[in-house]
């Protein structure tokens, strides 16, 4: 299950490490599974605090022309991109 | 030098008019703040020294005072939590997977201290993407709180800105920036005898602010009075287009709410957070603090928030999946430390695994789950449901009372490694701080007085969403009544 989870969330984990890993990840599930008491018919989820309706900005390109900026902390770069290893076979 | 002649001993406030009334020079000021912080690398507060950005900063701000040209923060020197991006300035929130990671920008918040006349000291050590209570998950190591035990054992200073609230408790700073997403402002400022606070969500713009869990953050300001905090928030608040929930309303001058007359003002104290655990002397200083704002004229309240116990668990889901989204883009492509792998998706494991630390990591798994096909609606959906009952809570409590007060924190400062064996435990620290978040409310703690060890706690004053003034303005009439006046000593000061 952790391993699964891990895989999800692109997180490499040692094989030695996933008992105890899975020992603290069921006690704070347990610890959240208290939610469960709470009647919730009915009631809306909760998204955002800011009870208002957000504002639209033109729809315009309003930044960009600094690749250099962008590319400034690239691991790696090569002719204005970024590098990575081979995607595509 | 005594501390009776010393630049580092003024508050904000101040060094301000001090600077206006050109008793010092900003130079003079800053030079003494440099010289203070180069001594501190036994706390490890500061994980950055800029000291040439902040002298270059203070002559430009000599000339401005000299000139009778003085914005509102002109030539006072802060510290910043490494949560916020500062342009050219190293930016990693303490985690080892950004590297060396150096913004292009600028957070809005700095920008608009920075604006305003304000100077940076450095970069402030924090717990790992500001997950942690204790600041020991950063990657750059515990800081140490500048309040010891008599026998010297030494305390965490709270967390996730346990950098912020050990630079300004060790006069390493006049305020400091911090970030606030369960609690991470008001207990760190609760375990060091300082001032924090969390504004109402959307009061100050994000942007730039390393994210943790966006419905929950929030900025605000760490400092050693009232006054210095309203001063500081009235110059980081304001709407910021590029934080579409940042909220575009006018900022008032909080200073000028600060007027000490509270009378009529009612008091709401919740029996909620009457828990078992609490110890003694946390419950006497609450009922001393209802005292004192009831001799200024305020009318104490019992309320009730029935939906308190599941805050904490509500934040464990929510929190965690929001992080979970947020972090995702640390996937060594476009900045930070890259591991390479056998491929690209081995790239990423590798980079995360490698780059981020145990609490960061199982925060993302919880998130990662609670998000997961089959599970969302158990847990995620849940949690949002819980998370209205919780604010309609707040509501309800409103009705019958204008601010709340409780104590910030379940315990005083605690020795370094104690939370290691069980994160359950370390995530309690958060349990009066927390709903505060969820609900979106402005909260604030003020140290209020010495545990039987000679460790200070404090107090939370909770108001309504945008109600700063008043919360402020309590705040005052509360720290004024517990006259909280107790330093640590400088034992970490090396020359």
């Amino acid at each position: 299950m952790v391993r699964r989870i891990a895989g999800l969330a692109r997180i490499q984990v040692d094989d030695d490490k996933l008992p105890a890993l899975a020992k603290e990840l069921s006690a704070i599930l347990g610890f959240v599974e208290q939610l469960s008491e709470v009647d919730t018919e009915n009631v809306k989820p909760y998204t955002s605090p800011v009870e208002m309706q957000i504002k639209a900005r033109a729809d315009a390109v309003t930044d960009g022309g600094y690749p250099e900026d962008i590319l400034a902390n690239a691991p790696e770069k090569d002719d204005g991109y970024f590098a990575v290893p081979k995607v595509v076979e | 030098m005594g501390q009776g002649n010393d630049l580092t001993a003024l508050t904000l406030a101040q060094a301000r008019d001090g600077l206006r009334a050109k008793e010092f020079t900003a130079r003079e000021l800053t030079q003494s703040f440099v010289d203070r912080v180069a001594a501190s690398e036994k706390l490890n507060a500061y994980i950055l020294q800029t000291p040439e950005h902040a002298l270059e900063a203070a002559e430009r701000s000599d000339a401005r005072l000299g000139a009778d040209d003085a914005r509102p923060l002109e030539g006072l020197p802060l510290g910043v939590k490494d949560l916020f991006c500062t342009r050219g300035v190293r930016t990693t929130a303490c985690s080892n997977i950004l590297g060396d990671f150096t913004p292009p920008y600028e957070s809005k918040v700095t920008e608009n201290l920075w604006a305003d006349g304000a100077l940076m000291l450095g970069k402030l050590n924090n717990d790992e993407f500001a997950m942690g209570s204790s600041n020991e998950t950063s990657a750059y190591g515990a800081c140490l709180n500048p309040w010891r035990t008599d026998a010297g054992e030494a305390l965490v200073p709270g967390g996730s800105s346990g950098g912020s609230s050990a630079a300004i408790a060790a006069r390493l700073g006049l305020a400091a920036t911090a970030t606030d997403t369960g609690g991470s402002i008001r207990q760190p400022a609760a375990l060091t005898g300082t001032v924090g606070l969390k504004p109402t969500y959307g009061r100050c713009s994000r942007w730039g602010i390393v994210a943790f869990a966006s419905s929950l953050d929030q900025a605000g300001p760490i400092t050693r009075t009232v006054r210095d905090s309203a001063i500081m928030l009235t110059s980081m608040a304001g709407h910021d287009a590029r934080d579409t929930t940042s909220v575009d309303m006018v900022v008032p001058d909080y200073e000028a709410a600060l007027t000490g007359d509270i009378r009529g003002l009612r008091i709401g104290v919740p029996k909620e957070y009457r828990i078992d655990t609490m110890p003694l002397e946390i419950e006497a200083l609450w009922q001393q603090g209802m005292d004192w704002l009831r001799d200024a004229g305020a009318e104490i309240v019992d309320v009730s928030l029935p939906h308190t116990k599941y805050a904490l668990p509500a934040y464990y889901i929510i929190a965690p999946a929001e992080a979970s989204s947020n972090l995702a883009r640390y996937d060594g492509v476009r900045y930070g430390a890259r591991k390479m792998g056998d491929d690209i998706d081995d790239m990423y494991a590798r980079t995360r695994g490698e780059g981020f630390g145990e609490e960061v990591q199982r925060r993302l798994l919880i998130g990662t789950y609670a998000l997961s096909a089959g599970y969302y609606d158990a847990y995620y959906l849940k949690a949002l449901q819980v998370r209205r009952l919780i604010a309609q809570d707040f509501e309800n409590a409103y009705e019958h009372c204008d601010l709340l007060l409780t104590p910030t924190t379940p315990s005083a400062a605690f020795p370094l490694d104690k939370g290691q064996s069980d994160p359950l435990e370390m995530y309690l620290n958060d349990v009066f701080t927390v709903t505060v978040n969820l609900a979106g409310l402005p909260g604030i703690s003020v140290p209020a007085g010495l545990d039987a060890k000679g460790l200070p706690l404090g107090l939370q004053l909770i108001g309504k969403a945008f109600g700063e003034e008043e919360l402020l303005r309590a705040a005052q009439v509360l720290e004024e009544a517990a006259g909280f006046s107790a330093k640590p000593d400088d034992w970490w000061t090396s020359s």
